[in-house]
């Protein structure tokens, strides 16, 4: 019985849900629905069981679970008929995915519908694993298909064709098997059999070289004709598209040509005659045509180099650039984008056009356009091509601000010919999308204007001039806060006037409103507020007139709700009421930022600093050269600069940064290491706050101890490195920190750094039965152990289905490799091994712990056996 | 190649759904939701080409049902979207003037029109008339 002829209840159900007025009355009839099903299948009726399998489809396209149709699937693909197996087959299609291991059941259904009589049920199972085969099955079946691609009936190739694509890519090691079969498809003349072979030999090509020679030398001229056969043949009503006689087909024959032209010039050669004529022929007026023309220039640009053609190329993408529809326009950005590497020339000719595509309404093409352009930048259009970018940067919509900002900055920052110019296009990003701008970008530029001392002066006015306009924009007042607490004397003074500047006049008074607006503005955020209250300790001495006013702002600070505000507020507040002796040496200006640390750091930092920051550019060489207070100073520095800039990152970053400062001044290695302890009674002196407050955070005061343990013994230092230091220090500073050893010692200890050994151990031991687990830890990942154990029988009988499983607690990640094998020769005569990978995520914290579970069979009968491991080694 | 194929309509239901990689169910519920929010809110004249996550979405309108298909970055815009053409004429042919409603209530045979047009995320058959008499074949088996 056919269950969708009209009036069966498939229908029925759909209506009943369609008639649902709310998603509430929705569930309802589905839930009653799916209870109907669940007890139709206990029952386990055959009659019914396709029908409601397609129920159950229809139920799990509306997004409600039906996981418990799944066995259905399976026992209607094992079922006699063929509308059976076809809903089965739709089912295990629908309802699971190769991850499943129900799906493993189903392998064997496979195989026998892949040599089933019918033809039409071999569709369906080829079909089916075409679209969900996994890794194994793809193993278990390639015989099967691999056979069908020869199969008499073309709709049964093309189908296993397509599969064996499938097989390929899951297991690239069966792929010779499939060469020769793929081969034979390409003189077809069925055009269905025809695409699905030349998608098998290209995907063959691309997985496998020798395929790739195979395919170059013997059927490269065969793909020539028949792409030229299509292109030359007359109307065929059943394959035309707008013109053009199945150009799908010629999109997967040109595709093919293009990997087997890369590279080899001899191929390349045979085929420019072909091209050129697809390239001029080809009508361009339908959206069919151009997608051939398309590939045909991606062809053309990727085989060896024939540069008439590839004139025509360059050509046919400016035709496209100047269509008016906007998809093809699209895709002449995407190609003039691989069209720059070898013709740039061509591509500069378009660049008033591509600078429009930038403008689109499209936020698709306006992405190509945007990238596109970054790609023509160069020393001689950089000025012209930053300014209409940043033109439009004032214009453009929010949400493209972000990516466009970013790469006005990369091009600013790779291309600028001098400093004023950068600094001044960096002024008008951050003017206008400030808010948008990455951390890195921000801490470079105040890098630069740290070296470029004879513009100081004309920055800090420019800066403040631009902060009281666009006050909203945070990174722009971040660096203006910091320019002014650096040259705020130069801000009121008008030091350094350049010639084309207009004089302002500033009074101190209106610096310090500038800072303040900043320190109390709701929506500034804590990095803004940190970096404004050194600003004001560093004005309160370069403006001795009002800092009785500037006092008063800090002291406001003490009621901050964070924590690190309140203390470097009332720290602050006492230098300036109290020291006021070495306030100015305390907050000189700062030395010359040094560009190529900061580059370096940046280099390297920039992938994980996205969300915490790099903020090295502000305390980056804090002047460890200078003697006396210096250790002070920079104390102060590191503290309002790190970990105020950040007060929620974690001390790992700022031990880090510690350590990084180290790096950066390696004469003054020595220095560190005495300096934290001197600096730490200054400071106790000086700022008579009670010992807390160096040692405030915690991962400093750890560091400085451990520092300090350096000194005393080295090799003391070491083990406290390898265990209280929790495991994300221990690896972000592990350079740093045996850079300062090798300063120190010697001989730094060559196992330290590869991490340390762990002794073998004796996991469990019964009268029959010895797992012993041996450790190691990959040096990148501490929180990770792999550990292997080797079984042992120590009965005189061989166990068989020998299976161990382990359990650990919540803390611990556990993952099982296969065993080398499930069957342990006796009395010792050779052994089972097996790798876990425990993965601890309180290392450092707690040890490794594991429950387990050993099953065999001991003649025929079955054994369990239980322990317990609790004597891991310490620091796993 | 094809990671996905969704058929939607302007509330953002699914039609049909047919996923060529392996994700979790709540992974494919997110994808719908997010393909639909990409697409239906495009104009006209923009074009019909997405970024995707790592991947791009292919889409067209036809009345009320956005027809999206996701590839690979590097494949041809143009060519899926002549195939997603290809497709509707497909359709259209079958159900002699299709509309939303054939698409609900034979959903299953519109899977398994897609089953003859595209198998593991590749085009397997060009030729409208081919894949309709299959399907009349495959129809008579019932």
């Amino acid at each position: 019985m056919n269950p969708f002829s009209s009036g069966t209840r498939l229908r029925d159900m759909i209506r009943a849900i369609r008639a649902c007025k709310t998603a509430a009355e929705e569930r309802a009839v589905v839930r009653k629905e799916c209870a109907d099903i669940r007890a139709l299948i206990n029952e386990d009726d055959p009659h019914d069981r396709h029908r409601n399998l397609a129920k159950l489809m229809f139920i799990h396209m509306l997004g409600y679970p039906t996981h418990f149709g799944q066995m259905e699937c399976l026992k209607l693909i094992a079922s006699p008929g063929f509308p059976e197996k076809r809903i089965g087959y739709l089912g295990l299609m629908l309802l699971l995915d190769e991850r499943q291991e129900v799906l493993m059941l189903v392998t064997n259904s496979l195989k026998q519908d892949l040599n089933h009589s019918n033809q039409y049920v071999v569709g369906l199972a080829l079909c089916a694993l075409g679209n969900i085969c996994s890794a194994e099955m793809a193993r278990d079946l390639a015989p099967e298909v691999e056979r069908l691609i020869q199969f008499r009936d073309p709709n049964i190739r093309k189908k296993a064709a397509l599969c064996s694509t499938r097989i390929v890519r899951k297991v690239p090691d069966l792929a010779e098997n499939f060469v020769n079969a793929a081969a034979s498809l390409l003189k077809e003349k069925h055009h269905g059999v025809l695409i699905t072979g030349v998608q098998l030999c290209y995907e063959l090509c691309l997985i496998n070289d020798e395929a790739l020679e195979y395919f170059r030398k013997k059927c490269t001229e065969g793909v020539i004709k028949t792409l030229r056969d299509i292109t030359n043949s007359a109307y065929q009503p059943e394959y035309d598209v707008a013109g053009i006689t199945d150009p799908f087909l010629h999109i997967r024959l040109l595709r093919l040509l293009r990997v087997l032209g890369q590279g080899d010039a001899d191929a390349s050669d045979l085929m420019t005659d072909i091209l050129a004529q697809v390239a001029t022929k080809t009508e361009s007026n339908k959206n069919a045509g151009n997608a051939v023309l398309y590939e045909c220039v991606e062809t053309i640009m990727a085989i060896e180099d024939t540069s008439s053609l590839r004139v025509l190329a360059i050509n046919i993408l400016g035709r496209f650039l100047s269509n008016r529809d906007n998809n093809i326009r699209y895709v002449a950005l995407n190609m003039l984008m691989k069209a720059i590497t070898f013709d740039d020339q061509a591509v500069q000719r378009h660049r008033v056009t591509i600078l429009e595509c930038v403008k689109d309404p499209d936020a698709s093409i306006r992405k190509r356009a945007l990238e596109l352009v970054t790609l023509l930048v160069n020393e001689n259009n950089v000025t012209q091509l930053t300014k209409e970018l940043i033109d439009y940067l004032e214009i453009s919509d929010e949400d493209f601000k972000e990516d466009l900002s970013a790469k006005i900055c990369f091009i600013v920052e790779k291309f600028s010919p001098e400093k004023l110019w950068y600094i001044d296009q960096m002024l008008k990003v951050l003017c206008e999308a400030g808010k948008f701008v990455k951390d890195d970008v921000w801490h470079a530029l105040i890098v630069v204007i740290s070296n470029a001392s004879e513009l100081h002066g004309y920055t800090v006015r420019a800066l403040y001039k631009a902060v009281l306009i666009y006050s909203e924009q945070e990174t722009l007042v971040r660096v203006a806060v910091w320019c002014i607490g650096e040259y705020g004397d130069l801000l009121v003074n008008n030091v350094g006037m350049l010639g084309i500047e207009d004089p302002i006049t500033v009074t101190e008074s209106d610096a310090v409103d500038v800072i303040e607006d900043a320190i109390t503005r709701h929506n500034s955020d804590s990095t803004t507020k940190a970096m404004a209250l050194v600003a004001l300790l560093k004005l309160s001495s370069r403006f001795p007139s009002i800092s009785e006013r500037i006092k008063d702002i800090i002291v406001k600070q003490k009621g901050s709700i964070l924590l690190e505000m309140q203390q470097r507020a009332i720290e602050y507040n006492s230098i300036v009421d109290r020291h006021k002796n070495i306030r100015s040496s305390l907050v000189e200006r700062m030395p010359v930022l040094d560009e190529a640390t900061f580059n370096v750091r940046r280099a390297g930092s920039f992938p994980a600093s996205a969300s915490t920051g790099a903020k090295p550019s502000v305390s980056l060489p804090n002047g460890f050269e200078k003697p006396a207070v210096a250790p002070l100073v920079d104390l102060l520095d590191l503290d309002s600069d790190d970990i105020l800039a950040a007060p929620s990152s974690s001390g790992a970053d700022f031990l880090q940064d510690l350590l990084g400062v180290d790096l950066g001044s390696s004469s003054s290695q020595s220095g560190a290491t005495q300096g934290p302890k001197a600096g730490t009674d200054l400071l106790l002196d000086i700022l008579s706050i009670g010992t807390p407050s160096p040692a405030q955070n915690s991962a400093s005061s750890i560091d400085f101890l451990s520092t300090a343990d350096i000194n005393n013994n080295t090799s003391n230092a070491l083990d406290t490195l390898s265990s209280p230091v929790p495991p994300q220090i221990a690896t972000t500073a592990s350079t740093g920190m045996f850079d300062l050893l090798d300063g120190l010692s010697p001989s730094p200890s060559k196992e330290a750094t590869n991490g340390p050994a762990y002794p073998s151990i004796v996991a469990y031991e019964s009268s029959s039965l010895k797992i012993e687990f041996t450790f190691s830890k990959p040096p990148e990942n501490p929180q990770t152990t792999n550990v292997q154990a080797t079984f042992i029988n120590l009965s005189p009988n061989t166990f068989t289905d020998f299976i161990f499983q382990a359990a650990v607690p919540k803390f611990l990640q556990l993952h099982l490799d296969p065993a080398s094998s499930n069957t342990l020769p006796a009395s010792g005569n050779g052994n089972i091994t097996q790798n876990l990978k425990v993965t601890n995520s309180q290392h450092g914290k707690k040890s490794l712990v594991m429950r387990m579970r050993i099953g065999y069979k001991l003649d025929g009968k079955d054994v369990l056996e239980e322990g317990q491991v609790s004597n891991f080694p310490r620091g796993l | 190649m094809i990671r996905f194929i969704l058929l939607q309509n302007r509330q953002g239901k699914t039609r049909l759904a047919k996923y060529y990689v392996p994700l979790e169910e709540s992974e494919k519920h997110k994808v719908e939701y997010e393909v639909h929010r990409l697409v239906v809110n495009r104009d006209a004249k923009f074009t019909n080409f997405v970024e995707f996550r790592t991947h791009k979405v292919i889409y067209r309108r036809y009345a009320g049902l956005f027809f999206s298909v996701c590839v690979d970055i590097t494949d041809n815009e143009l060519a899926y979207l002549e195939s997603i053409h290809l497709f509707v004429e497909i359709l259209d042919h079958f159900f002699s003037n299709v509309c939303e409603l054939d698409l609900v209530f034979n959903f299953h045979k519109v899977y398994l029109i897609l089953d003859e047009f595209i198998l593991a995320g590749e085009l397997q058959e060009t030729s409208k008339r081919a894949i309709i008499e299959r399907m009349s074949e495959l129809e008579k088996l019932e």
